[in-house]
């Protein structure tokens, strides 16, 4: 540490906090600013629009080499000749350009620059996909852009915001079993709504609750309540991974002013669902259980920047262990890296999986947008630990999709339909 | 005159373009043939250069793909309006060109009716009168001045606000 703290004349926020370190002055929410950007993260899906924009748009190489990272994970390994193309031109950029590449099979972008050091606390750090709210997991200003804006953020190495408001979530109390940081998510955006943060940064205090995965959950989906950025205060396990590292102004004042807080308790929390087809159309588990209790489930989908780290896996393999995924079902599973692959291989969770009939998967998005590897038929319904539940989002239009935590996707499979842990783990291991 | 095609709350990017008719997916030449492709089949083969689309509440809410408001931008669509945009689309539109406003216009138009819109001033004219479309944010007046916010990156070296 040692590093002064930044006098300032009035409480700031977090976002208020790091966008004027990054930036050139003291700004507060509603002020404009103009910050540097420490890391500009660019996926397969828009790497053709990127390269256009640089080349023929600004005529521009990226400022700063280091600080670009393209990930090759939307649709991987290759669906199509378009798509393998499409590849092969972000690898030659790469090439040229020196940039970092991720190719096929490294894992999805968010997990990818966490795992690498890409994104830390104090940082800004901007994607070119909706979910780059992720890096606030570790106290990174982490935000979702299109292909201009990140274009522009490569070639300048900076980036134009308007500063955001705050909405202050705090957590009390502590979950039960069963009860998960995706439950924590899900209950958070039924209670701001789809819009309730929009152009807004959500600042979660959370003690030392929380490992860095779980905050990784936790910021992703705050993009689901229209956020800008989900800003998680460190503590915990983050200062033990990070210690040092973390700037003492990363921390917001207090007295800081915020437009609305909200407290969840989290002792009271019962498992969620989020039912077709918007995400903040938020149930208990319970409750859909009863109302769907003769729905079969086609599919059940593991994995994503949402859940599909180690301990997702980890809390899948618990229900699953010495059960069969029920006839009629697949369970699909697709591990958020190639270190997550590797560290659920070495403990022997994926065999847990695959003896319990799951199919595995190469690290990436998988079927989570509709591209690859999963895609649903008309009428099918499917229980997925990803992120959004719009009306045609993993395959056709008539397909419906539950989003839910990892253990109540596994217990899904075994029963075939939407089901609790406890329902499965109360029978017993049948193998 | 152009055509108002009238949308709900919570039009999504998928709504706009489904994920696997992205470009690089469907081809750069065909994509916006998709737009609206599950919600409202016939859009991309009926709509006319200058229509308006407007819709409800966070327009445009999910993913970060700037191929969805590209895809309007090819079906030459004259504007967007809705009273609340979700903001990732908000800068995409601005940045590709495309006029919003923010206001809700859903409940004095029906689907299908004819009106014009005069985009500098904001002002649309409908069959019983005139609406005054609020500006874009004043910190955009300068980028649009230059045509576009590329166009203001490429003749300034700096954003719009940045000290030279």
């Amino acid at each position: 540490m040692g590093r002064m703290t930044n006098p300032t004349p009035r409480p700031q926020t977090m976002a208020e906090k790091i966008l004027s370190r990054r930036g050139t002055h003291t700004v507060y929410a509603g002020d404009l600013a103009v910050v540097e950007v420490d890391q500009v993260m660019v996926v397969d899906s828009i790497a053709q629009s990127f390269i256009q924009r640089m080349q023929q748009d600004l005529g521009a190489t990226p400022k700063y080499p280091e600080r670009v990272s393209i990930v090759i994970d939307h649709v991987a390994p290759a669906s199509t000749v378009s798509v393998a193309q499409a590849q092969k031109e972000a690898r030659e950029y790469a090439a040229q350009t020196g940039v970092r590449l991720f190719d096929v099979g490294r894992g999805i972008c968010h997990q990818v620059l966490m795992e690498e050091g890409l994104a830390r606390p104090g940082w800004i750090v901007l994607g070119s996909d909706s979910h780059s709210t992720t890096y606030g997991a570790v106290a990174a200003f982490g935000s979702g852009m299109g292909a201009t804006d990140i274009a522009l953020a490569a070639a300048s190495g900076k980036t134009w915001l308007k500063v955001p408001d705050s909405v202050k979530v705090t957590f009390s109390g502590d979950l039960r079993p069963g009860v998960t940081a995706k439950d924590v998510a899900l209950e958070m955006i039924r209670r701001l709504g789809a819009d309730g943060a929009t152009y807004q940064s959500i600042e979660m205090h959370a003690g030392d609750r929380f490992t860095r995965g779980e905050r990784m959950t936790l910021a992703n989906l705050c993009v689901e309540a229209g956020a800008k950025a989900g800003l998680v205060v460190p503590g915990g396990e983050i200062l033990t991974a990070y210690g040092y590292d973390i700037p003492e102004w990363v921390y917001p004042d207090a007295g800081a002013t915020y437009v609305q807080s909200i407290e969840i308790d989290l002792a009271a929390l019962n498992p969620r669902m989020s039912a077709p087809s918007e995400v903040d159309n938020v149930f208990d588990v319970a409750q859909l259980r009863e109302e769907l209790r003769d729905q079969h489930v086609d599919q059940v989908f593991i994995g994503t920047c949402t859940n599909g780290r180690i301990e997702d896996l980890h809390a899948a393999a618990d229900v699953l262990r010495g059960r069969r995924v029920a006839p009629g079902t697949r369970l699909l599973v697709i591990p958020a890296s190639s270190q997550v692959m590797e560290d659920a291989m070495a403990d022997g969770t994926l065999l847990t999986l695959q003896r319990a009939g799951a199919v595995l998967g190469t690290p990436g998005c998988g079927p989570c947008m509709g591209r690859h590897q999963g895609v649903l038929a008309p009428g099918e319904v499917c229980v997925s630990t990803s992120n959004r539940n719009f009306i045609g989002r993993m395959g056709d239009k008539d397909a419906r999709i539950y989003l839910a935590s990892p253990a109540v996707a596994a217990a899904t499979a075994v029963m075939g339909r939407v089901a609790l842990p406890e329902d499965v783990l109360t029978q017993g291991e049948v193998a | 005159m152009a055509r108002i095609w009238k949308f709900g709350d919570s039009v999504n990017t998928d709504d706009i373009l489904p994920g696997k008719f992205a470009p690089f997916m469907a081809g750069e030449d065909v994509f916006q043939t998709f737009a609206f492709h599950y919600i409202r089949p016939e859009f991309a083969a009926e709509v006319r250069p200058g229509d308006v689309l407007i819709g409800g509440r966070n327009w445009g809410l999910g993913s970060s793909r700037e191929y969805a408001p590209q895809a309007l931008k090819k079906l030459q669509v004259g504007g967007i309006v809705a009273p609340s945009f979700a903001r990732i689309h908000y800068r995409n539109l601005l940045n590709l060109g495309i006029p919003a406003f923010e206001y809700d216009l859903t409940g004095l138009l029906e689907d299908g009716a004819e009106v014009s819109l005069d985009v500098p001033t904001g002002v649309l004219t409908h069959a019983g009168g005139t609406v005054q479309l609020p500006p874009p944010p004043e910190f955009l007046r300068e980028a649009l001045a230059e045509g576009s916010i590329l166009a203001f990156f490429k003749k300034h070296g700096r954003f719009p606000g940045e000290p030279a």
